[in-house]
């Protein structure tokens, strides 16, 4: 009898137990689960794919996310054209403002999430003396891309006017058409310094980044994201969202060059 | 309109002409009094290569070499303190390196078709070599010799690609005509870039048929001399 009892009060603590794990089982459902699709720019391509979606997959196994990447004015028109996207990141806020003005983004979504700053390089082991952003004029060669058909190259220009050293610039400096050929240049050190986004510069490894524009000479580039109105999947998008505001995805972020914006 | 680029693309396809004509003659004179078949072969396949090869192909070499990171590049730089990139002599070199085959080949042909029985003849008579080579072998071959120099000007004048890779595109210094119309084009100034185009398709087009009068006139040289000779 005495066996029988103590049998029963196991048995009846090995199903309290089942009992009490229950109610965590039946939370399960209410686990957020879906697909995603990100549009970004293509600057985002290696964080997102290598670090981020990973990461997040990780915390959130149930969600999946899929990206695409391209320019954020292709990106841009094809959100406009009805493509289904849930989250957009861009790098300008152009066509993040573009896409908002048309009602195409949920409200109060978007953050500013990141700044790629405009930084000068030198090539590694460089003996040129070059030190803070004004020293680019002690380069015999500068690279700098093209302010004609560059983006990076506008911003150079305009970091190096407000700075009054574009006129020295100029005759020293050969312009890229590209990013990768003004990396490149430095990169080899053909030219002996360069300007180029903080992204570009961390993705290199044979140029070392010496300082960033001075404050208030150049517009900010800030990466801005937010989540397409009626997207499919609205709750999984805000939780992606958050997650690329957490302290771990900064620290990634700043692995790539981003600073994050706070 | 920034005239620039028009000056030092006539810079360099000048002094690119002046070196490769001399370089390609002896290398084709070289080539030619080569004895061993194989050998012709293998040196003729090194030496035509590149006129085949992308331009960035020999680009990447040229920045093997001088590159100041590269062996060559770094002594040059450390002992003379020259720096080929990014220079204008880059322009010239990678204009060299890519026109210097087809001044190379024309200048072989030229020789090979130079009838033998007018070099023996010569040493029938006692001249030297380096005469014969003067006063009968270039002679005859000059024609042949004057289209590859301006075939090999015309493509200096037209070298893009080893030129962005180690002269950049340095306004004023190293900015050639086919890299200021790139740049034009990439930043969607076409009314510039087609003023950059016209001027190339003239010059380039002059060449040609001052090329084509050469070659007429050496025929026209070459049947003179045969006729003579059925008279006498």
């Amino acid at each position: 009898m005495k066996k029988f009892i103590s049998v029963l009060l196991i048995l009846s603590l090995v199903f309290s137990l089942g009992a009490c794990s229950k109610p965590a089982e039946q939370e399960a459902p209410k686990e957020p689960e879906g697909t995603i699709m990100l549009a970004a720019a293509a600057s985002l391509k290696n964080c997102m794919d290598e670090d981020l979606i990973p990461m997040f997959k990780n915390q959130y196994s149930k969600i999946t996310v899929n990206a695409t990447y391209d320019s954020s004015g292709k990106l841009q028109s094809q959100i406009e054209e009805g493509a289904s996207i849930d989250v957009f990141m861009s790098a300008a806020m152009k066509q993040m403002n573009a896409l908002d003005e048309k009602g195409m983004i949920a409200e109060n979504s978007i953050v500013e999430l990141l700044e790629n700053k405009i930084v000068l390089i030198v090539p590694e082991g460089s003996d040129k003396g070059i030190e803070k952003f004004e020293d680019i004029v002690k380069a015999e060669t500068i690279a700098i891309g093209d302010p004609e058909s560059v983006p990076v190259g506008q911003y150079s220009k305009e970091a190096l006017e407000n700075l009054g050293l574009w006129e020295q610039v100029l005759p020293l400096s050969s312009l890229g058409t590209n990013v990768t050929e003004v990396l490149n240049w430095v990169a080899e050190g053909s030219a002996d310094a360069g300007i180029v986004y903080a992204t570009d510069a961390a993705s290199k490894d044979n140029v070392k980044v010496v300082a960033e524009a001075p404050e208030g000479s150049v517009s900010k580039v800030i990466y801005p994201v937010g989540i397409v109105k009626n997207a499919a999947n609205e709750e999984a998008a805000k939780l992606f969202v958050e997650f690329l505001q957490s302290d771990e995805a900064a620290e990634v972020f700043g692995k790539y060059g981003f600073t994050v914006n706070k | 309109m920034d005239l620039s680029p028009i000056l030092i693309s006539m810079k360099t396809a000048s002094a690119t002409i002046l070196i490769t004509f001399c370089l390609g003659l002896l290398a084709a004179n070289w080539v030619v009094k080569m004895k061993s078949e194989k050998a012709k072969m293998v040196i003729d396949g090194v030496l035509t290569l590149p006129l085949v090869l992308p331009p960035t192909v020999m680009g990447f070499f040229l920045l093997l070499i001088f590159g100041v990171k590269r062996p060559l590049g770094k002594f040059l730089l450390d002992f003379f303190s020259v720096k080929i990139v990014f220079s204008w002599t880059a322009t010239v070199i990678a204009a060299v390196v890519i026109s210097f085959p087809l001044m190379y080949r024309s200048a072989r042909g030229a020789f090979e078709q130079v009838d033998q029985n007018y070099v023996m003849a010569g040493r029938t008579l006692g001249m030297s070599e380096t005469k014969i080579f003067w006063r009968i072998i270039m002679p005859l071959a000059l024609p042949g010799i004057a289209s590859g120099g301006i075939l090999s000007f015309a493509r200096g004048l037209g070298e893009f690609g080893a030129t962005a890779m180690i002269a950049g595109n340095i306004q004023n210094v190293t900015r050639t005509l086919p890299l200021a119309i790139y740049a034009e084009v990439a930043a969607g100034n076409m009314d510039k870039a087609m003023k950059y185009v016209i001027i190339v398709l003239v010059i380039s087009f002059i060449a040609i048929v001052l090329m084509n009068y050469f070659t007429f006139r050496g025929q026209k040289y070459l049947r003179k001399g045969k006729s003579d000779e059925l008279k006498g």
